[in-house]
């Protein structure tokens, strides 16, 4: 290996040509990041199979054209996908092959091909690496899902798929009042704890900002953290902690504000009051240490009893399965009301459909895709999934009288008792995301480095101002 | 010139050349181009000319992010080259003396091998361990060192630390390479120049820097360069390592992670063009400055 350096040796100046070279080429490199999702040409719309429409078959697919579906390998798994929908699908058409593919970097294997105009039909657009749907959308690259969701529902007789999902599902998959997404799992946000825990210790679920402060006191003095989230990669479930407590104050017009880029919208009272009753627990009850860590360790030191509450959504116990110790059983509860004039009682609770799935416009069969989606939502695979992944679905009912899992139950509990009280929460965060970027550094910032509400609410209403005077940026409204 | 030397030379060419043009300066040309429009990464393109360099010059994380590469740019090449030349040094001349031969110190070569490990790790797998290195709890190396009386230190989560963090990650990953370069510079140094030296009475001190340094200028000149541009780099560590990716509140954000970002995460494939354009020049300028003085170099050994 020597002797390779010391030939160079000979001739330094080739060398440092050579060297400054691979200096020139450091760039391309990235600029290719950029590059290589180039093209974006309108008209390559290729043939598209289509059927006959009929009673049998709402969508009017090709029975016997094939559908490429594309699944997001997290923490769902895949196995809903490869062992419940497709066997459920090709029983009713068993000549439309289904191609399964499935990746863990949705936005680097999917984006490009949808800008070669040769994306697969079905898309889970999940996880990390997700592409910006609001950005498909805009682009005419996702399938309009009206027919879908006006189409007969696969296996409740009577009903049209919209009918059997729960309220808020078409919505919340809609941009500028048209479905293109539809969201399949439904998570329930709130504190969690660990219900063994809090019996032997003799705590009990506070409803009211004092009961919780009192109790985070009490917690504190046993040597256990009260309160706390992960900052390094995390900072998001905080932002939903927070927003979450500001609808409870002034109702979710706050979040639609937030979501509409209305000025003062970050301003506004209950935003103000729930960053400041949020920072003082920040302030008091956190470990600062866990600015530095990941989800998974905070999750982890909570397993182990070292946290007590932690803002998460109900993927939370599935994701945590192996690592929860039998003395540990999850429990949820809904976030505690900030003032005695909350405009929501305290048990409203934050639920929404989530992980994203969509039919390509431009694939070679979108209707296919779509009746691929139609099978997902029917009840047989609602409960399938349910079962496999732990976590529910927008099919109401579909789990009703299973016993899954305690965490879930609680979570179901917690449904029951906010009754109409369950809303959706905010979209910005998909929207836009530089948006959501900033409020996880803001997050961060107040709950780790003083409980700053102003500054919070300051940074945020710039930011968002910020967005909303940009052209370059697609906006979205709500109503 | 004998006749079919051309087909011959061409022959060679036509597949680097083409692979240069395609993936090189197409993309290069390709990011000019998408500089210039407000491209999401979908659909149709606008053109907006030089909107997003505008936009570029008020936006103070651009700024944030160019204080870190400089700051990279500065002193990962100083700390590198002074801790790898010390190295190779000791490993090469900085031992006893016996019969008059100048030799490394006792176990050198195993050091040698020792040094160079670093550099057959993937970058990803040394950010995922040095992030528990520089675990912000009890459970992290580092704090696990640390008396129990101490407060852990936040490292990464520390706005003000969490960028020299970054630098020792990278200097740790670079050294084992220029260790070896310099000790094969060294070895081409003939003896014959310390065996002079050591006759008239030149310390090791004096060894170093009157013989050593001047006669390995041209190889650290190379190492200067090939660590300018890991300077301007540095993404994968970043993107694994940090705080919020680039955090806390932007405080290890760098042009290539602000790249990335734009483009997969934000939807703004045109901003992020832009961004690769201003460091192409940034390099091309780093890489021109370093080539104009090396012409100046005139001891040759």
């Amino acid at each position: 290996m020597t002797e390779i350096f010391a030939k160079a040796e000979v001739d330094r100046r080739t060398l440092l040509r050579r060297a400054a070279a691979v200096g020139l080429m450091a760039t391309p490199a990235v600029g290719m990041l950029s590059a290589c999702v180039g093209g974006g040409d309108d008209d390559k719309t290729q043939q598209q199979s289509t059927g006959t429409k009929s009673a049998e078959n709402p969508l009017g697919i090709d029975p016997k054209a094939g559908v490429e579906i594309i699944i997001f390998n997290g923490g769902l798994g895949t196995a809903y996908s490869t062992d419940v929908d497709t066997p459920l699908f090709n029983k009713k058409w068993p000549d439309a092959k289904v191609t399964f593919s499935q990746t863990e970097q949705i936005s680097t294997v999917v984006q490009p091909r949808i800008n070669a105009g040769t994306p697969p039909d079905m898309i889970n657009n999940s996880g990390s690496n997700l592409m910006d749907f609001g950005a498909i959308v805009k682009a005419g690259q996702a399938a309009d899902l009206t027919d879908l969701f006006a189409a007969p529902s696969w296996d409740v007789s009577g009903k049209t798929v919209a009918d059997t999902l729960v309220p808020g599902a078409v919505e919340q998959g809609s941009y500028d009042g048209k479905p293109f997404a539809m969201n399949y799992s439904f998570t329930v946000f709130g504190l969690w704890y660990n219900k063994k825990l809090f019996d032997s210790k003799g705590w009990t679920v506070p409803t009211t900002w004092a009961d919780f402060t009192a109790l985070c006191d009490k917690i504190h003095a046993a040597g256990i953290t009260p309160f706390g989230f992960a900052g390094a990669n995390a900072s998001y479930y905080m932002v939903r902690a927070l927003l979450t407590s500001a609808a409870k104050i002034g109702t979710e017009q706050a979040l639609k504000d937030i979501d509409n880029l209305k000025p003062g919208a970050w301003t506004a009272d209950p935003i103000k009051k729930a960053a400041a009753a949020w920072g003082e627990i920040g302030n008091k009850y956190i470990n600062k240490t866990f600015l530095g860590l990941k989800h998974t360790e905070v999750q982890l030191q909570q397993n182990q009893d070292k946290l007590a509450f932690y803002p998460c959504g109900s993927w939370l116990e599935n994701e945590q399965a192996k690592d929860t110790p039998p003395t540990f059983e999850y429990a949820v509860a809904a976030y505690p009301s900030v003032t005695t004039s909350d405009q929501l009682p305290a048990t409203a609770i934050n639920a929404a459909a989530g992980e994203i799935y969509f039919a390509a416009a431009k694939g070679k069969n979108p209707q296919g895709g779509k009746e691929y989606i139609r099978a997902m939502l029917s009840k047989e695979a609602a409960l399938g999934f349910t079962k496999l992944t732990k976590s529910l679905t927008v099919v109401s009912g579909a789990a009703d009288g299973q016993t899954i899992s305690p965490g879930l139950t609680s979570a179901n509990d917690l449904l029951g008792k906010a009754g109409k009280d369950v809303f959706m929460g905010y979209l910005f965060d998909t929207w836009y995301k530089k948006l959501d970027d900033e409020s996880r550094a803001a997050a961060n910032d107040l709950m780790f480095k003083g409980g700053d509400a102003d500054k919070f609410c300051q940074r945020m209403e710039a930011a968002s101002q910020a967005v909303a005077k940009d052209s370059s940026v697609t906006k979205f409204t709500r109503s | 010139m004998r006749h079919g030397k051309y087909p011959f030379i061409i022959g060679f060419l036509v597949v680097p050349v083409a692979l240069y043009c395609t993936f090189v300066v197409a993309a290069y040309i390709q990011s000019f181009q998408l500089a210039m429009t407000s491209w999401s990464g979908f659909g149709a393109i606008k053109y907006i000319g030089f909107e997003n360099f505008q936009k570029l010059w008020n936006d103070d994380l651009f700024w944030k992010s160019l204080r870190h590469n400089l700051f990279l740019l500065i002193l990962l090449p100083i700390v590198t080259i002074a801790i790898a030349l010390v190295f190779a040094f000791l490993l090469n001349v900085g031992g006893s003396q016996r019969g008059g031969v100048t030799r490394g110190v006792r176990g050198s070569k195993a050091y040698r091998i020792i040094f160079f490990f670093p550099q057959l790790l993937a970058l990803a797998i040394v950010a995922v361990i040095f992030g528990r290195v520089f675990g912000p709890d009890k459970s992290g190396m580092l704090n696990g060192l640390f008396p129990d009386s101490w407060s852990p230190w936040l490292f990464m989560a520390d706005e003000r630390w969490a960028m020299t963090c970054i630098l020792v990650v990278l200097i740790w990953q670079a050294i084992g390479f220029y260790v070896v370069l310099f000790s094969a510079g060294m070895g081409s140094i003939s003896s014959d120049i310390y065996e002079a030296a050591a006759l008239d009475g030149a310390s090791r001190f004096t060894l170093f820097f009157r013989i050593t340094i001047p006669l390995l200028w041209g190889t650290i000149q190379v190492a200067w360069v090939y660590l300018g541009i890991a300077a301007f780099d540095a993404f994968a560590i970043v993107n694994i390592m940090t705080v919020d990716r680039g955090g806390p509140n932007g405080a290890t954000s760098v042009l290539s992670l602000m790249i990335y970002r734009n483009t997969f995460e934000f939807s703004q494939v045109g901003y992020a063009s832009a961004i690769g354009v201003v460091l192409f020049f940034l390099t091309l300028t780093f890489a021109a400055l370093t080539l104009r003085v090396t012409r100046r170099e005139s001891i040759e050994a």
